[in-house]
């Protein structure tokens, strides 16, 4: 029976055929697409393949990616203008969606498809074949026993077919040869070493389908949330959105999240311990939970998952302009910068004074402040807030709002503005500070009016995440492990017994022969040779001592032999 | 506690330090005296060195973790401690199974400057962790990576030493053949793989060339010290399928730590793979150490082949620990430093 196998593996190939390593000459179209399947599906370009994968994924760990961390690419087309442009054309700074990854990838899958189908088609066939015929001449394998014993044949074959036990799918035979009647034994263990790394490299296969599946279904949004108010599952809703090709509105969950409380928990070193935000959710069948939401504790909504991923300080600010009048109210977002919440933010007024000046302000929060000796701060030297002092700097002008363009709100861009300055006591200009702590209120100078900080409260930023597949990847890796264990570690064994009367009892050989490495392959010969002959003299010693020690290892000649058994079987 | 923890895991790597020598006093007392010494007693006194600093390491490891209140490999310090402490641990128990003494030399060689490297470079006082580490997969995820590193790390110095070994054969391989020139023996370089691998004909032409290096022992009284040293350690072909073993048991570990990886940042960072450096490297380690047991699986590749496989797969292995944790930005900056 033929098996198949890729071209090229080990202990496989065909004696006689030599492998296509030639070109086909003359053999028309068919006859090359037939040449390059068997190329692609060979076990040497599965190799080149799976390395060429290992080093087309690495760029991405060198160079900065857009879905990562876009800014990071933007600095480095700064810093690199020439070649970063070219990078860029090139794919280098979003890797995993590049046109030559992608190929690795897909002709790596194509290849391992191609190569792994028949082989199941052809382990289903062995599975139910049952073993193969038992060899001719046992002189091939190094792991061969023969001896005298005093039972019969049959009392022999009992015997072996007890000490091979369930483990072992066996065949048992009678040749007939004169009036010799001979009884053999062909027993082989260890289907599942196939089955299993079937079972991997199929699961493999699952794995990048679901993956594929799931990058088309999924969204994912980003919101920030200041105690007290509340986000909603939609994406108008969120500050960023992104989705698959195949999103469906309806597949978002239709939910709504109110920040009710955040807490955070640091050492007295000023690590973080801790972090909880306090939650109300609110169901669109008017039930309400409260619950919490920490990091590595998403709360599972339907089908999509809420993480928490970033917290900060939200000063709520208070801006009236000269008229009097209040021009903006609320918090307004500090984003930290260091381990001390050390946060900065900018305050846009762009209905201050009726629009003409408007006011902008750029301003750095200090959780709890270091002071020098004359009282200005320097510092924050703990992330919780137990004596925030927020400081800013005052511009005025036009803040560039009206033409239409996105703008980072982090960022005050001072195009178009004054920056508001104050006289030292010995006459130079510096910029003005505005110091402010919560509950305080300060004037702004020139009767410009006046900006009150009434309270500090705090944000959560919270991702928002749809992605069906994950659970089934979660399937798929699984059963890729489970099948590579058992390909890895599970003994492939044949084992073969020819039993031919001779006088006062038996004459018996046995031989076993594993699939790759299998140090415990000689035990196993002995466990039975144990079980069958208690008595045995040995006829023949074909094992020498050294080779009979637990630690021999199988000569050359095991590979010959194995090649043979498959020709054979 | 933290402190006396430091003090034991300083202790072993003073005892580390001890067997280094004392193994390589014994290597050395191999390569200088006739083949076939029995009693190797520097040996004998770098293994009960060596158990003593496994011990220490033990100690210091646990009261480390009491310390800390936590599992004991949260940043590059203590993940030094661990891999190095497997590695030290799988060399000892194999050795109690069969007599593997001559990777001594290797094995203590890279657990010294594991140590050293995390005293100096790595150290960090016992503390507890960052929210987002705080985890049971923490306990999941990095042993496991730690303890494959380990596994990795002893299968490294078999195949160095297999590189080394083969060097040697090839030279009494040509030494034979220009003495007697057998017509099997007398191919180009290489030609003892080439004969073992492919082009296995008859068990006869096999038995007369492969004779003299399966067994581990040539025949032939080697004259040089490295001839006299390599002579008394194993053939190549069996320290190449000794780091296999190692080898394949590290790599369902490491498929483990990336499959268990993914599932913790699912829910750690809400998503199960986001090519983050650290990830991106645990792939190409990975894909390296597949590569390398598909070659294994295939016909017309040479041993030497492997051995240079394993080894660019544990170059990247360390690289992803020292390089990347250090210098590389990504979501995996834990270091501690
Ligand atoms: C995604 C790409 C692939 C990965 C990650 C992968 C991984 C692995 C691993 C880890 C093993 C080791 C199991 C063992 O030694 O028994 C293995 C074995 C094997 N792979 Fe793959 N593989 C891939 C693609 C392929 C392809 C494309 C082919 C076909 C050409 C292939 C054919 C085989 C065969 C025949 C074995 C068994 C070798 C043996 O008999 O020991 N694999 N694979």
């Amino acid at each position: 029976m033929a098996r198949y196998a890729p071209e090229g593996l080990k202990g496989s190939a065909p004696s006689g055929a030599p492998a296509p390593s030639g070109t086909p000459r003359g053999l028309g179209l068919r006859g090359w697409l037939r040449w390059g399947w068997r190329q692609l599906t060979s076990m040497r370009v599965a190799l080149i393949l799976l390395l060429m994968l290992a080093v087309v994924a690495l760029p991405g760990a060198f160079f900065p990616q857009r879905p990562q961390d876009p800014a990071a690419v933007a600095d480095y087309l700064e810093a690199n203008p020439g070649s970063g442009e070219l990078l860029d054309r090139l794919g280098f700074f979003d890797v995993y969606a590049s046109p030559w990854f992608s190929a690795v990838y897909l002709l790596l899958f194509v290849s391992l498809i191609g190569c792994i189908v028949p082989r199941t088609w052809a382990h289903a066939q062995a599975m139910r074949a049952g073993p193969s015929r038992v060899p001719r001449s046992f002189a091939r394998f190094p792991v061969r026993d023969e001896l005298e014993v005093a039972r019969t044949p049959r009392e022999v074959v009992a015997a072996a077919e007890r000490a091979l036990g369930r483990g072992y799918k066996r065949r048992t035979g009678r040749v007939q040869r004169g009036d010799v009647e001979t009884l053999e034994i062909s027993a082989e263990r260890g289907y599942g070493r196939e089955t299993g790394n079937l079972a991997f490299h199929l699961a493999l296969v699952g794995l990048l389908v679901v993956t594929a599946w799931g990058q088309l279904v999924q969204y994912r949004g980003q919101a920030v949330v200041v105690v007290g108010s509340s986000m909603v599952n939609s994406a108008v809703d969120y500050d960023t959105f992104d989705a698959g090709a195949w999103y469906d509105v309806d597949s978002q969950e239709p939910f709504r999240l109110r920040l009710d409380d955040f807490t955070s928990v640091f050492t007295e070193a000023g690590r973080p311990d801790a972090f909880t935000a306090d939650v109300t959710l609110s169901r669109p069948d008017g039930s309400e939970t409260a619950t919490t939401i920490s990091p590595n504790d998403p709360l599972s909504v339907g089908n999509a998952r809420v993480y928490l991923t970033g917290n900060g300080y939200a000063p709520v600010l208070t801006v009236t302009d000269a008229a009097g009048d209040v021009a903006f109210s609320g918090p307004v977002l500090f984003l930290p910068q260091d381990t001390a919440y050390t946060s900065t933010g900018v305050v846009l007024v762009p209905d201050a004074n009726g629009g003409d000046p408007q006011l902008g302000f750029r301003g750095q929060l200090f959780p709890t402040a270091l002071y020098a000796a004359d009282g200005t701060v320097l510092g924050s030297t703990f992330p919780q807030p137990d004596d925030p002092v927020l400081i800013l700097n005052l511009w005025t002008g036009d803040l560039g709002l009206d033409d239409g363009a996105p703008r980072n709100l982090f960022v005050l861009d001072t195009t178009g503005l004054t920056q508001a300055t104050t006289e030292t006591a010995d006459g130079t200009e510096v910029p003005l500070e505005l110091v402010l702590r919560p509950g305080e209120s300060v004037e702004l100078p020139d009767g410009q009016g006046s900006v009150t900080f009434s309270e500090l409260r705090r944000f959560a930023a919270f991702d928002v995440r749809w992605d069906p597949s994950v659970p089934w990847m979660g399937l798929f890796a699984g059963i890729a492990f489970l099948g590579l264990a058992a390909s890895l570690f599970l003994p492939r064994r044949r084992v073969w017994l020819r039993v031919r009367p001779a006088s006062g009892g038996s004459v018996v050989q046995v031989a076993a022969l594993a699939r790759g490495d299998d140090p415990g392959l000689q035990r196993e010969l002995d466990r039975v040779v144990a079980a069958v002959a208690p008595d045995a003299r040995r006829r023949s010693t074909t094992t020498t001592p050294a080779t009979r020690a637990p630690r021999r290892t199988p000569t050359p000649r095991g590979a010959a032999a194995e090649r043979e058994a498959r020709d054979d079987g | 506690m933290g402190e006396i923890s430091t003090v034991l895991v300083l202790g072993s790597l003073v005892a580390y330090t001890v067997a280094l020598i004392s193994f390589a006093v014994d290597i050395s007392a191999l390569g200088g005296h006739a083949p076939h010494r029995t009693v190797r007693r520097a040996a004998n006194i770098a293994v009960a060195v060596s158990w003593l600093g496994f011990g220490m390491h033990a100690v210091g490891l646990v009261l480390r973790g009491l310390a800390a209140g936590r599992v004991p490999w949260a940043n590059m310090y203590e993940f030094s401690l661990t891999f190095g402490i497997v590695a030290m641990g799988t060399f000892l128990v194999i050795n109690r199974v069969r007599d593997i003494r001559y990777l001594g030399v290797f094995v203590s060689f890279l657990v010294v400057c594991v140590l050293t490297v995390a005293f100096w470079q790595l150290y960090v006082e016992a503390d507890g962790v960052q929210p987002i580490l705080d985890s049971y997969w923490l306990g999941i995820h990095v042993s496991v990576a730690a303890a494959s590193t380990g596994l990795f790390s002893v299968a490294a110095a078999a195949s160095a030493l297999q590189l080394l070994q083969h060097r040697q054969e090839r030279k009494v391989e040509a030494r034979a053949a220009v003495a007697a020139p057998v017509p099997v023996a007398a191919g180009a370089v290489g030609t003892l793989e080439t004969v073992e691998l492919d082009t296995v004909d008859t068990a006869e032409s096999v038995e007369t060339s492969g004779a003299g290096s399966a067994g581990g022992t040539s025949p032939r009284r080697p004259s040089s010290f490295a001839g006299r040293l390599m002579a008394q350690l194993p053939g190549s072909e069996s320290l190449e399928r000794f780091a296999y073993r190692l080898n394949a048991v590290a790599f369902v570990g490491w498929t483990l730590t990336v499959v268990a990886g993914a599932i913790w940042a699912e829910a750690a960072w809400g998503r199960p793979w986001g090519w983050d450096p650290k990830e991106t490297w645990s792939l190409v380690i990975w894909l390296v150490y597949a590569a390398y047991l598909h070659m294994r699986a295939t016909v017309g590749w040479t041993i030497n082949r492997f051995a240079w496989f394993a080894l660019a797969g544990f170059v990247a292995l360390m690289a992803n620990f020292y390089v990347v944790n250090v210098f590389f930005a990504g979501r995996h900056s834990y270091s501690g430093l």
